[in-house]
Formats: structure tokens, C-alpha cells, sequence
């Protein structure tokens, strides 16, 4: 398979969305599920064709580039539409487009019913061309263009189902929030265009290494700037709030977009733009500090949530924060391993959350579950399977080889530390104990909702496919204590330098116990808490309500910037500068009125009006 | 020779004639013949123009106005007929909606 169809595998979603979108009236609902879903298989058997081609002989300079053309061309600067295939775009594509695939055929069965599926398919597909147009872009630009083009997407899916006021504001404030990242973002790329005077992300990286190395300030300000735009779509601390109220949209768009892939893209950017990181050490200190607090205060949310999708909302929160956490001290490629399992395992949580959901007629709350066991299996093992990956449940499954080997190098990597490791660890722990809480809340004991839909094969293969790369996606990096399998790293160091980690074995395997009993341990409290006497009304008052808030910044925003925002606005409405041309609006409208009545549908007063008219005119031809 | 004052003040009486018949009659009829006979001062003020200055445009202005007139009582009294049919009405006042 030759590289030369690299191209292809963004554009053909994008096909895919063209089409959908120009025959959404005329299209059955079958056939547009079945455009839908095939534009995306057929994306992701090329990525696997090419990335096999990659694999078994890598092209001479590590990395692919195909430049479809010129974008802009502009005294001096030109921004290509250019593709590049390094080992690092390759495994994104791949969780793209593969984990794409299996939630567009998922998505199926859960949109069946729905009479606007040809919209949701066109957003979806669209979604898919610009997360592949962001992860595949070698110009910073082409990045920007899918980094906009996956927050529309966002916004779209989330206010899917528009006619609920509710879910329209939840893609507003979706939008607003990521967009005050963005704009940061944006910033930055000027910035680093105007500085360094390219925007190719491989030159751009070469330049501030040559320009940057003795002058800190600049490349920490740009870090710093990209960060901000990293921080708003991977809702880390402090633009989080937006991630919650986004489960709004359809389940599948929360595991397309709010789980698997578009939160996971400001990871994808600090991993790309490392080298600059690097330059700013302070800066990338913050992204460690923002990640290990955002996992630790959405864990402890997720603990207190009542509705399975916000839970799980607030644990991608929380995983999101180990990745940054791995970023933050040097450990790239275990950020980009954890964003690889973490793809699996969330959509294959949402997945089947999504199956619960639909069967108990779209509802949420965990309380009102129960006894899914025996009702709804296929639900009941996938969901185990993908709780047992999240709570990093030992040895066999994906998620305890990523996450330890995250907690592992921050405290062992150069810039590591004790506190960043304690955080994890903590953090393990609060995860096995509230998606454990959940587990058994919501899928043991007392049925108290009947069943009234049952998952068909579009439902079961997803869950089957995405349940078993939870379990084995994990084997392709193993630590040294466990064998020492390192084909996941050594597929990504041409792109992504590794830490320096120099501990002996013995204390690397004590770090695991140690992350292996927090893992079990979360899971035992979970079982002693809520297996046997599972506590019926989530406890209210305390420290508890702040959590169950999200610490309140939603609060505080509220008050802090939309409050006073608004009062301005109204205030400036009726300003000194508004009044002239209030008054113009007034005067033009009494005009209006005026002339409005000459218009009475008499055709007699019409005639009158024109001869009237000519006798003026002609009395002032005359006359003057 | 025409007296041109006295000539053009007959066709400025009989324009003024014409004008007063569409102001104050609704039947549609007569509308149509108010707008003929306007049509016609217009017509008679061209041909007195031309015979003063012994000019052929004048004529043939008129035929040309003949022509318009010709036309305009075609259209308008189909209109009035299917009016008459479908709304059992030619007051022009009274058929100003355009729905229905």
C-alpha cells in the first residue's frame, strides 16, 4: 500500500460528510448509516494498510510528508495543505479512525430510532475528517484548521438534540469555553510564526531549539500559549467546567469526541510541540502541576455523581490529567501509550453505558439501574471489562500498563517527583473506587427500571472488538519488572525522546505494588460500600455537594465572568455612544410607519398620489 | 394654422376629464375608459405638435399610442370579465386583497 494515499484517509469521511449532508433529504435512514459508517471503515483500513506498509519498511526520513498543495500563499509565506505520517500521527489516526469506526457502527443501533440520523452521520464523518486532518497536519496552520474544525463538530453533536433548550446551552458553553483556549492557541501560532517565521511544525521545533536555547522567555510564553489552548479542549483545570454538561449530546458523540479522540488532542499538541516544552521547563512543570490537580479533583467528583455519563465525563477529566501529568515531566511517549489505552477503554465504557441507557429508555441515573446482570449481559461483562481497565485492575488489562507506567516515571522520570507520584496514586485509587461505586450501584442489586430495548449485533461487535483491546491493548509495552516488552515506545522515540530514568528494579517493582494494591484497594471499598447495602440516596451536605458540583467553578465562573459580563453588556446597551443612533433607529422607523399607511391597497389613492406627484413636478419645472 | 394654446388647453381639459373619471369612479369600466380617454388627450396633444411644426413624429406617436390603448383595453377588460365571473364584482375598490 503506498503512502501516496495518505490524503485519502482524511478526505474520505470527508466524502462522506459532503454526501450526507447534500442528500440528507432524499437519503433512507438505513443508507445514510450505511454511508456514514463505510466512509469511516474504509478510512480506517487504509490507516491499518499504510501503518503496516510503516511498520514493516519505515520510509528513509522516519516520517512521510505529502503536500497536497498550497493553501495560502502570501508574500513570503506559504502554508501547504501537508500531510505527515511520523509514528506518532500514525497510532493517532489509528485510534481515530479504528475506535471511529467501531462507534460509528455502534452509533447504528443508537441513532436507529432518531428521524435526523443523515445530520448526526454528517457531523460525525465531519468530525472524524477534522480529527484526521488535526493529528495528520504538518503545518501548525492545517492543525489550527481541524483543532476549529473538531470544536464545531463538538458543538454541533452536543446540541444535537436541539429542540431541548438545555442541551443548546450546554454546546454554547461547550464552545465559549474551549474557545477561550483557542484563542490562546492562536496567539501562540502567531507568535511562533512572527518569531521563528514558518509555520511547518518540524521547522518551527528546529528554529526555537537553534533561536530559543539561551532566551527562555519567548519559548515560554508560546509554551505557554499553546498550552492554554491545550488546557481548554482536553478540559484541564481551569477550562474543565465545559466537559460535564457536554454529556448532553447523543452517548456516541461522548465516546467519539468527549472520551476517545478530540479531548485527547491537546495531549496530541504538547506531545507535538515537545521540543518547545522542553525549552520552557517552568512551563512544563504547570502542565505536570494541572495535571495531577485536575485528576485528583475530577476523581473526587466522579465519586459523589449521580448520572453514569457525568461520572464517566469526570473520569476522562481525571484520565486526561494523568496524560498530562506524563507530559509534564518528560514521560511523552507514556502520555501518548495512555491516551492509546485510555481510547479503548472509555469508548468501550461509554459504549456500553450507552447500551444501559437505551434499554432503560434514556435513563441516567445510577440509582434507578440495578440488576443488569442476567437482563443485559453483552452491557453487564463490557462494562466490567472496561471498569476493571480504568480502576488499572493488575496484569491484565490495558490500562494498569499505561497508567503504571505513568505513575512510575513521575516519580522516577528527571523532572519527577514524589509529590506528582503520590497525586497519581491517589488518584488510582479514588478511580477504582468510583467506577467500582458505579459498577455496583448500577449493575447489581434490585432491578428497579424494566428492560425495553436489547442491543443487536451493531451493538455487540463494538463492545466484543472494543472490550477485547481492553484487555490486550496493554501488551505492547510492559514494564521491566514484567518482562520488558517496549514496542510501543520504540515505535514512538524517533518522534517522542524518552525520559531518563535511572532507578534499580527493586524499587520500580515496590512502585508497582504499591499502584497495584492502591488499584485493589479502591475496588475492595467500592465492594464494602455499595455491594451489599448499596446506599440508596447519594449523601447530600458537606464537602460532598462541592464535589458533586465540580468544586464549584461553575459557581464562580458564574459569578466571577458571566455576572459581571452580562451586566456590562446590558449596561453598554443604553451608553452615551448608543443614543444617536438609537434615535436614528426611532426616527427611520416613525418614517416607516408614516409611509407604511400610504400603502392602503386603494388604487384610486394611487392614481391621486401620482398625478399629484407629476403636478409638483411639473408646477417646479414651470415655475422655477 | 391650429392655434397651439387653444389646441393644447383642449388636450389639458380633456386629460384633466380623464384624470377626474379614474379619481372618483370605482366601477373598473369605467376606470378603463377614464384611462382611454387620458390616453387620447396625450394623443391629440402629439398630433397638434407635429401639424404645427409640420413634423411626421407627431402621427406617428399617436399610432403608436393607438396601439398601447388597443392592448390595455384588451388586458384590462379580460380582467374586469373574470373579475365579474369569479367575484361577482368590478368595484375596484373592493377587489384590493390579494389572497382569496
Amino acid at each position: 500500500m503506498s503512502f501516496h494515499l495518505l490524503p485519502l484517509v482524511p478526505l474520505l469521511p470527508l466524502a462522506g460528510f459532503l454526501w450526507l449532508a447534500l442528500g440528507a433529504g432524499r437519503l433512507t435512514r438505513r443508507s445514510a448509516a450505511r454511508i456514514g459508517v463505510s466512509s469511516v471503515a474504509i478510512a480506517a483500513l487504509l490507516v491499518i494498510a499504510i501503518g503496516t506498509r510503516f511498520l514493516v519498511e519505515p520510509p528513509d526520513a522516519g516520517a512521510h510528508v505529502q503536500t497536497l498543495g498550497a493553501w495560502l500563499r502570501v508574500a513570503g509565506f506559504q502554508a501547504d495543505f501537508a500531510f505527515r505520517l511520523d509514528p506518532l500521527s500514525l497510532v493517532l489516526s489509528f485510534v481515530v479512525t479504528f475506535v471511529g469506526f467501531w462507534i460509528h457502527l455502534y452509533s447504528a443501533f443508537y441513532m436507529a430510532e432518531d428521524e435526523a440520523i443523515a445530520r448526526f452521520f454528517a457531523y460525525m464523518n465531519l468530525f472524524v475528517a477534522a480529527m484526521l486532518i488535526l493529528v495528520l497536519a504538518d503545518d501548525l496552520l492545517l492543525l489550527y484548521l481541524g483543532w476549529e474544525g473538531v470544536g464545531l463538530c463538538s458543538y454541533l453533536l452536543i446540541g444535537f438534540w436541539y429542540r431541548d433548550p438545555a442541551n443548546g446551552y450546554a454546546a454554547r458553553k461547550a464552545f465559549v469555553m474551549t474557545r477561550v483556549g483557542d484563542t490562546a492557541f492562536l496567539i501562540g501560532l502567531l507568535l511562533l510564526f512572527s518569531q521563528l517565521g514558518s509555520t511547518r511544525i518540524t521547522e518551527l521545533m528546529e528554529r526555537a531549539t537553534a533561536m530559543w536555547a539561551s532566551e527562555p522567555t519567548l519559548a515560554s510564553v508560546a509554551a505557554l500559549l499553546l498550552l492554554a489552548g491545550a488546557v481548554g479542549k482536553s478540559a484541564q483545570l481551569p477550562l474543565q467546567t465545559w466537559l460535564p454538561d457536554a454529556m448532553a449530546g447523543p452517548t456516541p458523540v461522548s465516546a467519539l469526541i468527549h472520551a476517545a479522540t478530540m479531548v485527547t488532542a491537546g495531549v496530541y499538541l504538547i506531545a507535538r510541540t515537545h521540543v518547545l516544552f522542553e525549552l520552557a521547563p517552568a512551563v512544563q512543570n504547570l502542565v505536570a502541576v494541572i495535571g495531577a490537580l485536575t485528576l485528583l479533583l475530577a476523581g473526587f467528583s466522579a465519586v459523589v455523581q449521580t448520572d453514569i455519563k457525568r461520572i464517566l465525563a469526570y473520569s476522562t477529566m481525571s484520565q486526561i490529567g494523568y496524560m498530562f501529568l506524563a507530559l509534564g515531566v518528560g514521560a511523552w511517549s507514556a502520555a501518548i501509550f495512555h491516551l492509546f489505552t485510555h481510547a479503548f477503554f472509555k469508548a468501550l465504557l461509554f459504549l456500553s453505558a450507552g447500551v444501559v441507557i437505551v434499554a432503560l429508555h434514556h435513563e441516567q441515573n445510577i440509582f434507578r439501574m440495578g440488576d443488569l446482570r442476567r437482563r443485559l449481559p453483552a452491557a453487564f461483562w463490557s462494562f466490567l471489562v472496561g471498569a476493571a481497565a480504568l480502576a488499572a485492575l493488575p496484569l491484565v488489562t490495558a490500562g494498569f500498563y499505561s497508567k503504571d507506567l505513568i505513575l512510575w516515571q513521575a516519580y522516577a522520570a528527571e523532572n519527577g517527583s514524589l509529590w506528582f507520584w503520590l497525586a497519581g496514586w491517589v488518584g488510582a485509587f479514588v478511580t477504582a473506587l468510583y467506577i467500582f461505586r458505579l459498577f455496583f450501584i448500577a449493575f447489581t442489586g434490585e432491578p428497579k427500571t424494566p428492560i425495553r430495548r436489547t442491543p443487536e449485533w451493531t451493538a455487540l461487535a463494538p463492545l466484543w472488538a472494543l472490550g477485547i483491546l481492553s484487555l490486550v491493548a496493554g501488551f505492547v509495552e510492559m514494564p521491566a519488572t514484567l518482562g520488558g516488552v517496549t514496542l510501543f515506545r520504540a515505535l514512538l522515540e524517533p518522534v517522542l525522546p524518552l525520559p531518563d530514568v535511572h532507578a534499580p528494579l527493586t524499587v520500580e517493582a515496590m512502585f508497582q505494588l504499591l499502584s497495584m494494591a492502591a488499584s485493589l484497594a479502591g475496588i475492595a471499598l467500592a465492594w464494602l460500600l455499595y455491594r451489599h447495602r448499596p446506599v440508596m440516596a447519594p449523601t447530600s451536605g458537606g464537602i460532598t455537594e462541592y464535589w458533586r458540583e465540580g468544586w464549584g467553578f461553575d459557581l464562580a465562573y458564574e459569578r466571577l465572568v458571566v455576572h459581571p459580563t452580562v451586566c456590562t453588556a446590558h449596561w453598554a446597551r443604553h451608553d452615551l455612544f448608543e443614543r444617536p443612533y438609537d434615535r436614528l433607529a426611532g426616527l427611520a422607523r416613525s418614517l416607516h410607519r408614516g409611509l407604511a399607511t400610504t400603502q392602503n391597497g386603494r388604487v384610486r389613492w394611487y392614481a391621486g398620489g401620482i398625478a399629484a406627484g407629476s403636478a409638483v413636478a411639473f408646477a417646479l419645472v414651470l415655475l422655477a | 394654422m391650429i392655434d397651439l394654446d387653444a389646441a393644447m388647453l383642449i388636450g389639458t381639459l380633456l386629460f384633466l376629464l380623464g384624470l377626474t373619471g379614474l379619481l372618483v369612479r370605482r366601477n373598473l369600466v369605467f376606470t378603463l375608459m377614464s384611462v382611454e380617454i387620458m390616453l387620447n388627450a396625450a394623443g391629440f396633444a402629439f398630433v397638434v405638435a407635429g401639424a404645427h411644426w409640420n413634423a411626421v413624429e407627431g402621427q406617428i406617436m399617436y399610432l403608436l399610442l393607438i396601439a398601447v390603448a388597443a392592448v390595455e383595453a384588451a388586458v384590462g377588460l379580460t380582467i374586469v370579465l373574470s373579475l365579474d365571473r369569479r367575484m361577482e364584482t368590478i368595484d375596484g375598490d373592493s377587489v384590493n386583497r390579494l389572497q382569496g
